[in-house]
């Protein structure tokens, strides 16, 4: 449950993007669309506390996010959300599975092997887990990144431009991938993006 | 997935910059490591061979070279002082001892030493085998001179006179080994130790027999009880003297350099000395080992700072998953500090192995008694100070990776 009460954001003191009210259920699955500069980003980021300093109110899962403290929006972010971005940044320097294996670690949650083996079958790379980042494909790359995002189970995935890189064809293995790994994980998705072509697959869309 | 794991994946992601920075730090903490073995136990040498002797006298000259001729027997002597005048001194009543020391001769650089007993005694030198020398041109030889010369009980040499090998030999007096003294780790280990007259005897010429009579309690000397006191053919090299009491210290050197044709030097001020004119080299040799250190650090600083640049979207992503600001500043700490600390382990590691390799190949330097296994608080003081060094590299870098923007890195793209 994803509730925004008045939000704005300024950039500096000539530039201020006031967003609309949000509520998005459990589960749902949005599209965040809108041009370059039109703060499809910055909603993102304020949504999965990557920004701060913003007016109004967010509210997610019944707490008030806008509230954190630093330190407490960082384990907050560990624990209930999942982020994908137009690149992977993966850590180059480790092993597919030491890189899943960081999101629990880094959350403090348990760092379950099972859980890994469990969304690396689900997203079919379950023979790559002891590659290093190099070695894999890009369309490897993006199923651990994807695979990274959920392993945690969190309730919120946010996704910032996940295909707008790719080809038709990509782009549609990689949403079909991004819709049913949230659902397999009861998870809200929010895709910011200006792909036109995500539209046919999410129906919800937030135009900003 | 730990901390650990991943320092040590990005340190074996950039394998040579990661060897190349410990190597180099590694150099300089071995130079540190090996000027500290070595100046340490030269000095601690220097304590132990000049421990119970307050003061040497012998012939007028350089007093450096009387204390290194006669305490570490390295240099040659000053010349030779008259027994009558040395037994006159070991009456003195500010003496409270007074060993006499007879040099000149030498088998193979190992140097034969005339004197008594309480030389021998002034070490705590213990036998190995055999006994003690009791007449003329019996020896008794030190450890590593026994070892090294390959000299066991009874077996016999001649003297070749002078301090280096190629001397006159003097083949018609040999000496016969008739004990071999445990290691003492002093200078009486490479030494070999007989009495005075064998001295005399081997550097008389056939020509003038000496007298047989020997002297009675009444008119023999003090210092050698088997010449006469009023003998002035017979000569010493110098003599050792302890003190009776601490006015002797002020009053007996003085007399000694004025009143008598001998002079007198303290070995711990010649000591210390001769360690003030080796210290400037030790000094040089540290200088240059500090500024490797902080080439090192150097390099190491700037290792982590470009690899902080490159991995700032790597910071960002851990940021977004849960990590806090702290984190990935220890994060950065811990990797200077691990860089750090191995090139520091390594380093001493390094320092002891050279050391013990020059030991065993260079058989000079066994002489000097420089042990590579000893280990030294210090040591730990350079590992605890690499903590710091690690600590210091990483400042920069880390409060860097502390200050990480997520909103700008990850909204580039």
């Amino acid at each position: 449950m994803i509730r925004t009460r008045s939000l704005s954001y300024r950039y500096n003191s000539e530039k201020e993007i006031a967003f609309a009210d949000l509520e998005i259920a459990s589960g749902d699955q949005f599209l965040l669309l809108g041009e370059s500069g039109s703060g499809k980003t910055t909603l993102l980021h304020l949504l999965g506390g990557l920004l701060k300093n913003q007016h109004g109110t967010i509210e997610v899962n019944g707490t008030s996010v806008s509230a954190l403290r630093e330190s407490e929006l960082d384990r907050f972010r560990g624990k209930h959300y999942g982020f994908i971005f137009q690149r992977n940044h993966l850590l180059a320097a480790l092993t597919v599975e030491q890189n899943l294996l960081m999101a629990p670690y880094l959350a403090g949650l348990n760092q379950d092997m099972i859980r890994v083996n469990e969304v690396l079958e689900q997203l079919g790379i379950a023979d790559q887990k002891k590659k290093r980042i190099q070695e894999l494909s890009l369309g490897q790359t993006q199923r651990v990144a994807i695979a990274r995002a959920v392993l945690n189970k969190p309730s919120v995935i946010l996704a910032d431009e996940p295909t707008s890189a790719l080809d038709d064809k990509n782009c549609d293995r990689v949403s079909e991938l991004l819709i049913s790994v949230a659902k397999q994980n009861q998870a809200t998705l929010i895709i910011a993006t200006h792909d036109q072509r995500l539209k046919n697959r999410i129906h919800n869309l937030i135009q900003l | 997935m730990n901390l650990f794991t991943l320092i040590f994946a990005y340190l074996k992601a950039r394998p040579l910059n990661t060897l190349l920075n410990i190597l180099l730090l590694s150099l300089g903490i071995a130079m540190i490591t090996i000027l500290l073995l070595f100046s340490n136990q030269l000095q601690q040498k220097i304590a132990d061979n000049t421990k119970g002797i307050d003061l040497v006298v012998g012939a007028k000259g350089s007093p450096l070279q009387l204390i290194l001729c006669n305490v570490f027997h390295i240099d040659f002597p000053t010349g030779n002082i008259k027994l009558q005048e040395a037994d006159r001194l070991a009456k003195h009543r500010l003496v409270k001892s007074a060993i006499p020391m007879a040099l000149g001769d030498s088998y193979q650089n190992y140097r034969i030493v005339g004197t008594t007993h309480a030389y021998a005694d002034l070490y705590k030198a213990e036998l190995e085998t055999g006994v003690w020398w009791r007449h003329d041109m019996e020896v008794t030889i030190g450890a590593t001179a026994a070892r090294l010369l390959n000299l066991k009980l009874g077996d016999t040499f001649a003297s070749a006179h002078g301090l280096s090998e190629a001397g006159h030999a003097h083949e018609e007096h040999p000496f016969v080994v008739k004990g071999i003294l445990k290691p003492t780790f002093s200078v009486l280990d490479n030494l070999i130790l007989t009495n005075v007259s064998s001295i005399w005897l081997v550097h008389e010429h056939n020509g003038d027999e000496h007298e047989i009579i020997k002297p009675d309690s009444l008119n023999a000397s003090v210092l050698i009880p088997t010449a006469f006191a009023s003998d002035s053919t017979r000569e010493l090299t110098a003599l050792l003297l302890k003190y009776r009491n601490p006015i002797a210290a002020i009053q007996l050197p003085r007399y000694i350099n004025s009143q008598t044709n001998m002079q007198a030097a303290s070995p711990s001020f010649e000591a210390a000395r001769l360690f003030s004119i080796l210290g400037v080299g030790i000094d040089a040799l540290t200088g240059f080992a500090y500024m490797l250190i902080f080439i090192s650090a150097l390099s190491i600083f700037i290792a982590l700072y470009n690899s902080l640049k490159e991995r700032k979207y790597d910071l960002a992503i851990m940021r977004s998953m849960g990590a806090g600001r702290s984190k990935l500043l220890w994060a950065t700490q811990l990797e200077g500090v691990v860089l750090t600390f191995c090139g520091s382990v390594l380093g001493v590691a390094l320092g002891h192995m050279v050391l013990f390799l020059f030991t065993t190949l260079v058989t000079e330097s066994q002489t000097a008694g420089v042990n590579a296994f000893v280990f030294y608080i210090e040591e730990l003081y350079i590992l605890v100070a690499s903590v710091i060094l690690g600590i210091i590299c990483s400042l920069i870098p880390s409060f860097q990776a502390y200050r990480t923007d997520i909103h700008k890195v990850l909204a580039q793209g």
